[in-house]
């Protein structure tokens, strides 16, 4: 061992490891983060912003904090507080009213806009609205510029980050770890954090855990800056989004694509022509945009858990954090519950036993194929496209 | 076997049009690609998204036009005449039965790789405008050309600051340049033979600038004038009346009392022609940094194909020398072999030009740093000057107070890595805007080199994404079956993610994931 090292280490510089650092920073931690890559470089940069998830146990502590990240950190997020729900069938406005009801049980307050009122907040909505729902609470910031400022912030507490420095392996096993080997050395360390996105399950079978979880492939896009509406945070249609500060729309959506996170490097693979999909559907969400011009449109790798919930869990000196493809938003809630399962053993301030990885223990060995969540076989590397696919355009 | 209904597994997208052979630019090597595959009884497609509408020229797009353009521009039929009557092979590739296509823009190449494994085979999304739509091809050939690096100094925004490229372009393409009495800044062999041909075609040239105590290239007659900084442009409504400089000094600054204003209504950028790799990073073509090659070109082999198989580069986008700037064959040559899958024989292969890392470096040592000015945007779109770029200052619009606690600069950001232009476009947004960072990436590029001590081939190329020119969402969008967006209502369709905390069951198993609520809650 090369004799250098933290009490915690943390591997994976996105949204939740860097909120776990500067959480445990502050604490007067002596923290490193390690990465593979940059800062926020992978999922947690190419995400929508959302701050908005009413089903999760880490809700109430998430809509505490975003308000205050700014302060908090001393950088700026971007955070804008409030959220509307755009629905154009029954369906949509059921499950939109769903959320409503998991947050007012919550104490959070949500209404349903008539269409003047909605014409007013998100002024490029036009025709064919079924309903649309105010929530009261939730919001969006800037993951690219939240993800520094977490970076910063946990420097600005004596804490530490590595880029462009990838795990090989590590000296212990069994709930106990002692040391982490990088390609730029071995760095000792009293706790161990996993928060590494879709490589959170190699580096966890590395330990003996297993970590049950598959990667996708999601897509967003964004257009040239409009005028601002006086609520950015419109989402709804398949879409998940807001219109930045600058007054940009910046959304994506599904399909998704089930691949394979061997062998993709820290750069995430190119987005594909799901562009057109994602751009018509938000042409029907925002039709008053409908001529604002499409200038980026990008990839980003995230991952599932088989229920779609974050595993947040502590083994030994090892504490694992997976938040399963809805990461960002919930990160200033997610690295506190970090730092009090590293600190304390346990989270103070929420009931996280439904984040608990003991509930995979009857899962499946084949939950994949099951769920249908296995990358597309060798598709379509050549020549004519299935006969029985469903023609996208 | 089972498919995750909202995943992209089952579906297929069905181009709507195919061919062989799709060629993307028609200048000489695009022209002499699609001729050569034609003759090989290959189906061709050629497009080219030139003549581009006025409105769009007026935007900087694809080229800094620089809002030099005559009322010619606004007539597009006469301008698609012009363009096929400027050069004869346009109508030989007719003749020869390949599919031309003027006025239609390639803005994406797609095909799979490392995580993108649905897309039946090789695709181009085009876009004529008023639509777009995807072709499915085997092979593809680009050739899109290069366009010119862009270089801040107080007032480069004015009407008739534009570059080489572009000039030549409107001038000898479309007879369209309203320019009568240029400054032409740099004396690469591209802006010295630029500045010739445009002064055969009736534009005085009233001055060449160079920064540097030496020209690169033969000056030949030109009125050039060495050891110069560039202080501003001035001008009025029409745009520039004059362009002022100064001695340079030893300590790189320039020397109080020496300002010298030339008069002129045009100032044209011959700094650096770039190979427009726009379409090829996009698309996931290797990219490496060639000083000898005109900055970032792609990795190719012998017979001008990219890292993906499908994908051949030939002309000024696979690297730009004085040799092949000057003799067109050898483009053409590249052209050939790309569609022939040939390998060049030994010593056809352009030779190198100069070394343009330490000469744009200078540049902008010279003119943004010594500038140093509030107003100057090195990045026009968003606004952002050298120093928010140096300081990773978060943008005006957010009205971040400049408190002491919180400065950061570059160094606080680099740790162990060579400065990412990514991530200072993702703090200050430089590069960000709608002119697709095509008037500022290697001006960013230079800034971080200077500030960081390293050199221009450290710092990665900043990503180009695709649609690699602006499409309307309306444009953008293509047909989708309602039951597509229903799959999407909730993120990745996963009812079990939704369920609020308090319900979710013990145990999950994928057996019962459509009914969690079977589960032996404790």
């Amino acid at each position: 061992m090369s004799g250098t090292g933290a009490s915690v280490i943390i591997i994976g510089a996105g949204a939740t490891g860097l909120s776990a650092g500067w959480w445990l920073a502050r604490d007067g931690v002596d923290v490193l983060a390690i990465d593979r890559g940059i800062v926020g470089w992978e999922a947690s940069g190419r995400n929508g912003g959302g701050c908005t998830h009413p089903f999760s146990p880490l809700f109430a502590e998430e809509q505490r904090l975003w308000p205050m990240m700014d302060e908090l950190l001393g950088y700026p997020t971007e955070f804008r507080p409030q959220r509307i729900r755009v629905a154009f069938d029954a369906g949509q406005f059921a499950r939109s009213a769903q959320a409503a009801r998991d947050a007012a049980r919550q104490g959070f307050a949500s209404e349903v806009l008539d269409i003047a009122e909605l014409r007013r907040l998100a002024p490029l909505v036009g025709d064919g609205v079924h309903g649309a729902h105010l929530h009261r609470f939730g919001g969006h910031a800037n993951p690219h510029r939240t993800v520094q400022a977490y970076a910063w912030a946990m420097q600005d507490h004596g804490g530490q980050v590595m880029q462009h420095t990838a795990v090989t392996g590590f000296t212990g096993s069994g709930g106990r770890v002692s040391g982490v080997h990088t390609d730029r050395g071995t760095f000792g360390c009293d706790h161990l954090v996993l928060a590494a996105g879709p490589q959170t399950r190699r580096l966890a079978a590395l330990l003996g855990i297993d970590l049950p979880m598959a990667a996708a492939r999601a897509e967003m896009i964004v257009t040239e800056p409009l005028p601002l509406m006086p609520l950015g945070g419109v989402d709804g249609n398949g879409l998940y989004g807001r219109q930045t500060l600058r007054g940009n729309l910046a959304y994506g959506g599904g399909p998704h694509e089930w691949i394979d996170p061997n062998g993709i490097g820290a750069t995430p693979p190119p987005s594909t022509p799901l562009m057109r999909q994602i751009a018509g559907r938000l042409a029907r969400l925002l039709p008053r945009a409908a001529h604002a011009r499409v200038i980026r449109s990008w990839a980003g790798i995230v991952e599932n858990t088989p229920d779609g919930r974050p595993v947040i869990d502590r083994f030994g000196n090892v504490t694992i954090a997976t938040m399963s493809s809805i990461g960002f938003g919930l990160s200033p809630a997610s690295g506190h519950a970090i730092r009090d399962l590293v600190q304390e053993g346990a989270c103070g301030f929420a009931d996280l036993s439904s984040l608990r990885l003991s509930r995979f223990e009857r899962l499946e060995p084949d939950w994949i194929s099951r769920q249908g969540w296995q990358p597309p076989s060798g598709a379509g590397t050549s020549g004519q496209a299935g006969s029985a696919g469903r023609m996208l355009s | 076997m089972i498919h995750d209904p909202a995943s992209i597994a089952g579906r297929t997208l069905t181009p709507r049009e195919r061919t062989a052979v799709l060629v993307i630019g028609a200048g000489p090597a695009g022209l002499a690609a699609a001729l050569e595959a034609a003759r090989q009884g290959a189906g061709v497609v050629l497009v080219d998204e030139n003549p581009v509408p006025a409105e769009v020229m007026e935007e900087d797009i694809p080229l800094l036009f620089g809002g030099r353009m005559t009322g010619a521009v606004r007539n597009r039929a006469a301008m698609l005449e012009a363009f096929i009557a400027s050069d004869p092979a346009i109508a030989a590739a007719f003749d020869a039965g390949v599919d031309v296509r003027l006025g239609v823009a390639a803005w994406g190449l797609y095909i799979n790789g490392p995580g993108v494994g649905w897309l039946p085979g090789p695709l181009a999304g085009l876009s004529d405008g008023a639509r777009s739509w995807m072709i499915g091809c085997e092979r593809i050939i680009v050739a899109t050309g290069r366009r010119d690096m862009g270089l801040a100094f107080p007032g480069w925004e004015r009407r008739g600051v534009l570059g080489m490229t572009a000039a030549l372009r409107l001038a000898a393409r479309y007879g369209a340049l309203d320019a009568r009495r240029a400054v032409v800044l740099g004396s690469t062999a591209e802006a010295l033979d630029g500045a010739r041909r445009l002064h055969a075609l009736g534009v005085g040239i009233a001055a060449v600038i160079e920064t540097a105590s030496a020209p690169l290239d033969d000056p030949g007659t030109l009125p050039l004038r060495t050891g110069c900084v560039v202080r501003r442009a001035e001008g009025d409504a029409e745009g520039v009346t004059a362009l002022v400089i100064a001695r340079r000094g030893e300590d790189g600054r320039p020397v109080p009392g020496t300002d010298l204003r030339i008069a002129c209504d045009t100032v044209i950028l011959g700094i650096g022609a770039v190979p427009m790799i726009d379409l090829l990073d996009a698309a996931g073509c290797r990219i490496a940094f060639s000083a000898a090659l005109g900055g970032h070109v792609p990795v190719l082999d012998d017979a001008q194909r990219s890292s993906i198989p499908a994908i051949a580069v030939a002309g000024d986008c696979a690297g730009i020398g004085a040799a092949k700037s000057r003799d067109v064959t050898i483009a053409q040559a590249e052209g050939r072999r790309a569609a022939a899958g040939r390998a060049a024989p030994d010593g056809a292969r352009a030779g190198p030009g100069h070394d343009i890392a330490g000469y744009r470096l200078d540049w902008v040592r010279a003119t943004l740093l010594a500038a140093d000015d509030e107003d100057t945007h090195v990045c026009r779109c968003e606004e952002v000057t050298a120093r928010e770029i140096l300081e990773l200052r978060p943008p005006r619009y957010l009205g971040w107070p400049d408190r002491g606690r919180n400065r950061r600069d570059l160094r606080s950001l680099l740790g162990a890595g060579p400065p990412n232009p990514d991530q200072v476009k993702r703090l200050t947004r430089a590069g960000m805007g709608v002119c697709q960072g095509r008037r500022c990436r290697e001006q960013v590029a230079c800034l971080l080199a200077l500030s960081a001590g390293c050199g221009l081939g450290e710092v990665p190329a900043a990503t180009h994404r695709a649609p690699v020119r602006p499409l309307p969402l309306a444009v953008a969008a293509g047909a989708e079956e309602a039951a597509m967006a229903a799959h999407w209502d909730t993120w990745f369709g996963m009812k079990s993610q939704y369920l609020p905390y308090w319900e979710v069951p013990a145990h999950y198993t994928a057996a019962g994931r459509d009914a969690p609520d079977q589960g032996d809650g404790e």
